[in-house]
């Protein structure tokens, strides 16, 4: 058998994709082709399921026929529980899948030493009458607890090794460990002998589940050493990769999507990107719901698919309680927007997740919301919380979904401007939505303290809500203290007054003004007109003279004539006096 | 003392040593208490590969007293005779 094992151990670095994209992504395609995994767990890890969901795929997809060998539960209790799963396997069963139930008797008396030659060579025939490429040995320890002492154990778990490696078989070993970390130390040698071994884990951090699985050595490649979050949900198990993911394309936009509120859209250079992520922070009550609503009526207004996830409250309480600031997300209900309430008490985060990316692709959402995200941290969520949300911010990035999240900041707990969880350093946009408690009010104001790529003002601005809908407005400085609510009410009311006086008073300048320039007129008309009037009088009196000068010239002559003088002694006569 | 014969199936994995222990130490075990009145068929599973499967053999060398029900089987060299003493008075045959 020796020589067929050098040759297999030159392909090493080949893989077999399990069907778990998270699984795959952490050995970096999958589990070393030809080879043996070891999958060690307590009770209730998800061995068997992550076992018989690999060969399932194999099956199915690949059209690599594959052997399930139980050696705890009987093969239809195993087939019940993968038609849980949706597994249809009996389609597969009767040509690519063979279940062989491999479970000792009770009634078994052990005398002496024995091996697994009888079993070995049973399954020899299957595999060449199926032509089987995988196989997987469910709870191997049940066998190995029948055998006398270590010696034997081993030399019985190497026998089948080598009849793997000899078949080149794709092999997956379940085991049972005590403490969730370690075999029990005769069967440990199994870790050293196998070429990819993966460890399941199942802890309960207050009340929540969280199960989680390391691959601890894998041949042929690098491999995420990192514990990596998975859960068991309806269509089986679904692995969190935590994987970085830089080598992603993301589409970089330079899409601007409107935020809902005209004014944010201009205080941000246009809206958010498209596939930005968006965090809005705040106490309860500081509207971030509603700047998220104005979001996603904004979406919906544009024709985009848009799913509401809500920790908070029911769905139809927010679109109702949204209705009352005129944002109308009625009509939109059921086509363009959903609206999804989840609950984060008992939640484990990474099944929220699950849920929400699930969620989101089925719909083809193209804008997301969590409201409020910081749910997600919750009942023992918090170590993973963080990890969560980071890769839901990666993936929504990935799928190009413009992401909205909102998130409590608890001022007993945290001070100044820090998010409980640390999204912030991840989210591409940071609006700080905070009370302004002064003189004895309470207002609304929004900040914007990052936004990535945008040009953005760095003023506070007042965020007024009324049943027209949201408005935001500037805040006055008076003083060197920001004004808001009714002292902004009062000082733009002054603002209004001194307006209006001083647009009476120039109004009053005018009217004089033309009042002056009418006078002036007239006065100019009344000259003029005496101007003429002494013209006129002016050729009266040269004509009159004239005439007068006739008459008299006449008169001499008439007299002249009457006197019988001449011209010359009547003219000088008539000089003298 | 029981008038039937008692029926015994011996699965051996070729001459690999514990099969054939076990072979030699049954012999011995037949030859003291059970003379004259057993049969016994030996089934090589290397050879009957379909055979071993279907008996659900999984461990061998095993050996299945056929004549008790349900079934009993001893897997294993067989080098304790008590084990197999036991087991055919679990069956039901005094010996």
């Amino acid at each position: 058998m020796s020589f067929l094992t050098a040759s297999a151990l030159s392909s090493v670095s080949v893989r077999s994709s399990t069907g778990i994209v998270g699984l795959d992504e952490i050995m970096r395609g999958g589990l070393p082709r030809g080879r043996t995994t070891l999958l060690e767990g307590g009770a209730g890890c998800g061995k068997t399921v992550l076992a018989l969901q690999t060969l399932v795929h194999s099956a199915r997809e690949l059209s690599e026929p594959g052997i399930f060998v139980a050696f705890e539960e009987s093969s239809t209790r195993i087939l019940a529980n993968a038609a849980s799963f949706g597994w249809d396997l009996a389609s597969l069963q009767s040509k690519n899948l063979f279940f062989l139930d491999a479970q000792p008797s009770p009634e078994l008396l052990v005398s002496g030493d024995f091996d697994l030659s009888g079993m070995l060579a049973g399954l020899d025939a299957r595999v060449k009458s199926l032509g089987a490429k995988r196989i997987v040995f469910d709870a191997l320890d049940i066998i190995l607890s029948l055998l006398s002492d270590d010696l034997v154990r081993r030399r019985e778990v190497n026998r089948i090794h080598e009849w793997l490696l000899a078949r080149e078989l794709t092999a997956m070993i379940t085991l049972k460990s005590s403490d969730g970390l370690k075999v029990a130390r005769q069967l440990d040698f199994l870790q050293f002998m196998v070429d990819c071994a993966i460890v399941l884990k199942s802890d309960v951090v207050q009340g929540t589940s969280q199960r989680s699985l390391r691959v601890i050595k894998c041949r042929g490649s690098s491999f995420d050493e990192n514990e990596a979050p998975f859960v068991i949900g309806a269509q089986g198990i679904e692995v969190a990769s935590t994987f970085s993911h830089s080598n992603y394309e993301i589409v970089v936009s330079d899409e601007r999507v409107s935020s809902g509120v005209e004014r944010l859209d201009s205080m941000l250079g246009g809206g958010y990107f498209r596939g930005a992520s968006v965090l809005i922070t705040g106490s309860p009550g500081t509207a971030k719901t509603t700047l998220s609503g104005a979001f996603a009526q904004a979406a919906c207004e544009r024709g985009e698919r848009t799913l509401f996830v809500t920790f908070d409250s029911h769905g139809d309480e927010i679109v109702r309680n949204l209705a009352s600031v005129d944002i109308q997300l009625k009509p939109f209900v059921g086509n363009l927007l959903q609206m999804h309430s989840a609950r984060a008490i008992g939640g484990n985060a990474e099944i929220h997740l699950m849920r929400i990316k699930h969620l989101a692709e089925e719909f083809g959402a193209r804008c997301l919301i969590v409201d409020p995200i910081s749910a997600l941290a919750k009942s023992g969520n918090a170590d993973l919380s963080h990890s969560v949300i980071e890769r839901l911010v990666d993936w929504s990035k990935k799928k190009g979904i413009t992401l909205i999240c909102t998130s409590l900041v608890d001022h007993t707990l945290f001070q100044g401007e820090g998010s409980p969880v640390q999204i912030s350093t991840i989210a591409d946009t940071w609006i700080k939505l905070n009370y302004v408690v002064h003189a004895g009010e309470r207002n609304r104001g929004l900040s914007i303290i990052k936004s990535r790529g945008t040009e953005h003002s760095n003023q506070v601005r007042e965020l007024v809500l009324s049943k027209d809908g949201i408005s935001l407005t500037d805040v006055y400085h008076a003083g060197g203290e920001v004004l808001m609510g009714s002292m902004r009410f009062e000082k733009e009311r002054a603002n209004m007054l001194a307006q209006r006086r001083r647009e009476a008073d120039n109004e009053q300048v005018r009217i004089e003004i033309d009042a002056a320039v009418l006078e002036l007129e007239m006065k100019l008309l009344v000259i003029q007109r005496e101007i003429a009037l002494k013209r006129a009088e002016k050729l009266n009196r040269a004509l009159y003279a004239e005439a007068q000068a006739e008459d008299e010239a006449f008169a001499d002559a008439m007299l002249w004539q009457r006197r019988g003088g001449n011209d010359e002694s009547g003219g000088k006569d008539d000089n003298e006096p | 003392m029981n008038h039937d014969f008692v029926r015994l199936r011996l699965y051996v994995a070729g001459d690999s040593p514990n099969s054939q222990q076990a072979r030699k130490n049954l012999q011995a075990f037949c030859e003291k208490h059970l003379v004259g009145c057993h049969v016994l068929e030996i089934v090589d599973v290397l050879l009957s590969l379909e055979q071993a499967l279907e008996d659900g053999i999984l461990m061998t060398p095993a050996l299945v007293i056929l004549s008790a029900s349900p079934l009993r089987t001893v897997i294993g060299t067989l080098s304790d005779p008590q084990v197999v003493l036991n087991a055919l008075q679990l069956a039901g045959i005094e010996r």
